[in-house]
């Protein structure tokens, strides 16, 4: 896309006139189109396109017609769910059940599971291997912090389910990345692919992985794959091609063949920023947790939504920092085996050479021995465990009772004046002039292409009969990225002055990044009520990380000679600021506002949760009615509005960078 | 398999059946999965049914899901027993479902759903007529139950669209002053309500029997026009003349649903899932116990079973 050119004006027209004429086109269509062309505003139901029926019906032939002539497409997934499913076993049994004979309540246990300090210590081992003993004990804080508060047994079982997703995920990730970035081909054909994998919203496609194959923690891992994949292909991809050309004419001149090449040359070299994919697949994996417990992976995800349905808000959120827990331990202790580069070996035995390894062995099976003989060795000891109690629900009781009147005010001025105003203004708009107007700046961005794309893309979603609560996922989404960019945006720029607080405000993003939304969603419903207000919370808390993730990225990566250029030339603080600071990191900045919008949609199926009347909710409906076509519909257009912006702001950010004459180099 | 770990089976199998006396030669020794769902009732109910077929001699299985996912485990065999599928919020997929084929009805649970408008006590005080819902026509009473966003209407939250339920419609045949508000989840749900009973503020909403709720919570169900089943078909009964469902909600069925192999897998297990009853009063007990006096979900079906020997060995034909 970036290839084609960008269409200027004709010549002796100002720049701005080409927007003018369209606008005023538009606005005309707005303002007297209704009568003349209702099917402007309004696709009429009966030319809509069956498209959910079509889907449907593909699904049922998938499910249950679809053969290669020897076996069956449900074969075939049935065949991977069982290759799938293998480790998973294995990975359980050794972390939770411990290794049984039979199944069910006939099962006889043959081993135990590990002893809870065994896999505490390898962990913690594992942390001093790669981080040193600050990470060592950051990490055995955490899974302390889950043995303390009773989680044990539900964390394993999630900890079994990440430990299997997370190798294929990166695994998988990695492979199709080599292959985009080999073949141009393929790159250009999984692009869309991995955007839809990313936006569509998992429900509306859980009904047929169910059938594919079969119920139970696999699907859930398959659903975690679909999901949490993407980046890992995306980065791998990019991070290849940044691998400086002389490394590979090195590669070449020693005679490297093709495998060699890439598996002892590339991937060694591109190793950091291989390692940024592996981190956004955990913390990916664990965003799916709750999704997983609904269909059969249990764990902290179905603590956390009986909790939330018993209203034990303490438990909710006890189960929850269990997540958050586990995302912060295995997160620092990818990031510090990817700093930790290759050390030349130690000359020596076997024990010399792995002492780490040795050492968590020796822990393990001293634990398992002692296990055996004390019970608190093998299970953290119920006498020991900590609780919160009813405290948050007292707390969330006094907020409740104190200032519900306070909040009901603002939340009210909210609704009257921003959030209902808006919302009745986009529902009144012409679909067929949105697309005009989003086509020309598509054409003015990037080109024809874009264009056309930005066209299609809108009367499809009109055409299926969405139009409307696409509307109502704009407006809600779009609120939401607004104010998350103004929450962002300054918070960003204060952390990245200050290094002690973006040490604090990281630990604060990646919770929110982590812990379930439902936790915080149900005492948002008892302060705000169901409703718009509440769904636009529980986005705005999701999607403000990558907004503060990205400004400080961008804002810690400015070349500090220019900053030092600017003071010497006599500029405020405030003129490096805007002058000079946040100019140079706009593309980074816009790449954060992509993130937000990405993130903002992605919350769709849980505002559904709610109340909302948006597309989440058209996903939620058609999960209850098992009708798989109108899900992916809805789905689908999910995926439509976060493409569009997405290609919106990436064209946006390029003549950015173009304009201040950054190279692509600094993406 | 192995052949040693199979003659295991084969020698587990008799042994349990020796000792349980019971589970026939031909029932398979494969575990029958029961689905757990996200509520206290269905918790229950389930490990009830799985207590009573490990008795008979059954191997059991637990297994985690969604309430309407499940379906496609049920469908393909992976899940074998869901014990609760509710008339109101379930019948479009169970029905789709069992029109497959693969599913089938195990008969009812003996619960029966009780689904209504409710409204804590203290409301009565600003609208005395209550709990007949004729008081509600009254514009006062209807703005004692008012938002701002609602005013002067009444506000009515109802449950997510996904269970039905028709209170738009009811709303409009009996011409009440409410708005219907519809909540996007049972959780959600109970939140507003915890929120409005702590202040002692206005709420009127869609609660359901048997749950922990009516027992926590002080307060009654509206009084509609009885329902009956020309209501809902017949826009002549009842008070409106041209519109049906001018009554109150029906009572809805508790369903056993499950694979349709079931039958032919398990005979014996079969049997007893269609004779497992329990009614209300029993159910809304242990829930009670479960939610509110802090026991576990075991303590209470273990009491249930050790109380109720004569019943259980009834199903399993002992």
């Amino acid at each position: 896309m970036a290839d084609a050119p960008v269409l200027s004006p004709p010549r002796g027209l100002p720049r701005w006139a080409g927007w003018g004429i369209v606008l005023l086109a538009c606005v005309a269509l707005w303002l007297w189109g209704a009568k003349a062309a209702p099917w402007a505003f309004e696709w009429p139901r009966h030319a809509t396109i069956p498209a959910a029926r079509w889907i449907t019906a593909f699904t049922k032939w998938l499910l249950n017609d679809a053969s290669f002539g020897l076996f069956t497409f449900q074969d075939l997934t049935r065949f991977i769910a069982a290759v799938i499913d293998a480790p998973y076993r294995v990975v359980l049994s050794v972390l939770s059940t411990g290794f049984l004979d039979g199944q069910g309540s006939a099962a006889v246990q043959i081993t135990p599971p590990l002893a809870w300090i065994a896999v505490l210590a390898s962990f913690a081992l594992l942390g001093l291997w790669a981080g040193g003993r600050g990470l060592a004990a950051l990490v055995a804080a955490c899974f302390l912090f889950i043995a303390v508060f009773g989680q044990w047994q539900s964390a394993m079982v999630t900890l079994a389910s990440i430990l299997v997703a997370v190798p294929l995920g990166v695994l998988g990730g990695l492979m199709l990345g080599i292959l985009a970035w080999r073949h141009r081909w393929v790159s250009r054909a999984i692009r869309p692919v991995l955007d839809l994998m990313q936006t569509i919203p998992v429900f509306a496609y859980l009904v047929p992985i169910l059938f594919l194959f079969g119920f139970g923690p696999t699907a859930a891992v398959v659903a975690t794959l679909i999901y949490a994949m993407p980046p890992m292909t995306r980065v791998t991809e990019l991070a290849l091609a940044r691998v400086p050309s002389e490394l590979s004419d090195l590669g070449h001149m020693v005679g490297c063949t093709r495998r060699q090449m890439m598996w002892r040359v590339m991937v060694p070299s591109a190793r950091e920023a291989l390692m940024v994919g592996v981190n956004q697949v955990i913390m990916l994996s664990l965003n799916m947790v709750i999704i997983a417990s609904m269909i059969g992976a249990g764990g902290l995800g179905f603590d956390v939504l009986s909790a939330l349905r018993r209203l034990d808000f303490g438990a909710g959120l006890e189960a929850g920092f269990a997540i958050v827990a586990l995302a912060v331990a295995l997160d620092r202790l990818s990031q510090a085996a990817a700093a930790r580069g290759r050390r030349p070996a130690v000359p020596g035995g076997v024990v010399a050479r792995h002492p780490y390894l040795i050492a968590a062995l020796a822990v393990i099976v001293v634990a398992g021995v002692a296990g055996l003989l004390i019970p608190a060795i093998q299970s953290y000891p119920e006498a020991l465990q900590l609780s919160t109690g009813t405290f948050w629900s007292r707390v969330v009781e006094w907020i409740n009772v104190n200032y519900f009147d306070a909040l009901e005010a603002v939340k009210n001025f909210f609704l009257l004046n921003l959030l209902i105003p808006f919302k009745r203004f986009l529902l009144g708009l012409p679909w067929l002039g949105v697309a005009a107007l989003l086509a020309f700046a598509g054409l003015r961005l990037g080109g024809w292409r874009l264009a056309l794309l930005n066209a299609a893309l809108v009367t499809l979603i009109a055409v299926t009969g969405q139009w409307e609560k696409a509307m109502i996922t704009v407006y809600l989404c779009g609120i939401s990225v607004v104010i998350a960019m103004l929450i962002g945006l300054p918070v960003g720029i204060l952390a990245a002055n200050s290094d002690r607080l973006w040490s604090w405000v990281r630990v604060i993003i990646d919770t929110l990044q982590t812990l379930p939304s439902f936790v915080y969603l149900m005492p948002a419903v008892m302060l705000f009520r169901v409703g718009d207000f509440t769904a636009m919370i529980a986005i705005v808390a999701f999607a403000v990380a990558p907004a503060i993730r990205y400004t400080v990225l961008g804002l810690k990566g400015v070349d500090p000679r220019l900053i030092e250029a600017g003071r010497a030339m006599g500029c405020t603080e405030g003129q490096i600021l805007t002058r000079i600071r946040l100019k140079l990191a706009l593309p980074e900045i816009l790449l954060g506002l992509n993130q937000t919008i990405m993130f903002a949609l992605s919350m769709l199926v849980i505002t559904a949760l709610v109340g909302t009347r948006d597309l989440g909710q058209e996903v939620y409906i058609a999960l209850t009615k098992a009708d798989p076509g109108r899900g992916l519909v809805a789905g689908l257009a999910v995926a439509f509005i976060a493409i569009i912006a997405d290609r919106m702001i990436h064209a946006g950010a390029g003549a950015a960078r173009a304009r201040l004459g950054l190279g692509e180099a600094r993406a | 398999m192995t052949r040693t770990t199979k003659a295991m089976r084969v020698l587990t199998a008799s042994v349990l059946a020796m000792t349980a006396g019971l589970a026939q030669a031909q029932d398979s020794t494969d575990p029958i999965k029961l689905t757990l769902h996200d509520w206290t009732g269905q918790l229950i109910t389930t490990r009830l049914m799985g207590d009573v077929l490990q008795k008979a001699g059954y191997n059991v299985e637990y297994v985690q899901a969604d309430y309407l996912a499940q379906f496609a485990g049920l469908e393909t065999g992976d899940l074998h027993v869901a014990m609760e599928m509710w008339e109101t919020t379930g019948r479009d997929a169970m029905d789709a479902s069992t029109a497959t084929g693969k599913t089938e009805v195990f008969g009812p649970t003996g619960m029966k759903a009780k689904e209504e408008w409710w409204y804590p006590t203290y409301m009565k005080e600003l609208c005395p007529g209550l709990p007949n819902w004729e008081a509600l026509k009254d514009p006062a009473c209807a703005e004692a139950f008012s938002t701002a966003e609602t005013a002067p209407k009444g506000r009515y939250l109802g449950g997510p669209v996904t269970w039905g339920g028709f209170d738009d419609e009811r709303v409009e045949a009996l011409d009440l002053p409410f708005e219907v508000i519809h909540a996007g989840t049972d959780a959600a749900l109970f939140a507003e309500l915890e929120s409005a009973y702590q202040r002692k503020a206005p709420i009127m909403l869609w609660i359901y029997a048997p749950h922990w709720a009516p027992a926590k919570y002080e307060g009654e169900w509206v009084e509609f026009p009885e329902y009956t089943a020309e209501c809902y078909t017949d826009p002549a009964w009842g008070s409106n003349p041209d519109m049906a469902y001018d009554c109150g909600k029906p009572f809805g069925e508790i369903w056993k649903v499950g694979w349709a192999g079931v039958k032919d897998k398990w005979p014996g297990a079969y049997d007893a899932i269609k004779a497992f009853t329990i009614d209300n009063d029993e159910m809304g007990k242990m829930i009670t116990e479960v939610d509110l006096d802090g026991k576990t979900v075991e303590e209470v079906t273990d009491a249930w079973m050790a109380a109720n020997e004569d019943r259980w060995k009834a199903w399993i034909g002992q």
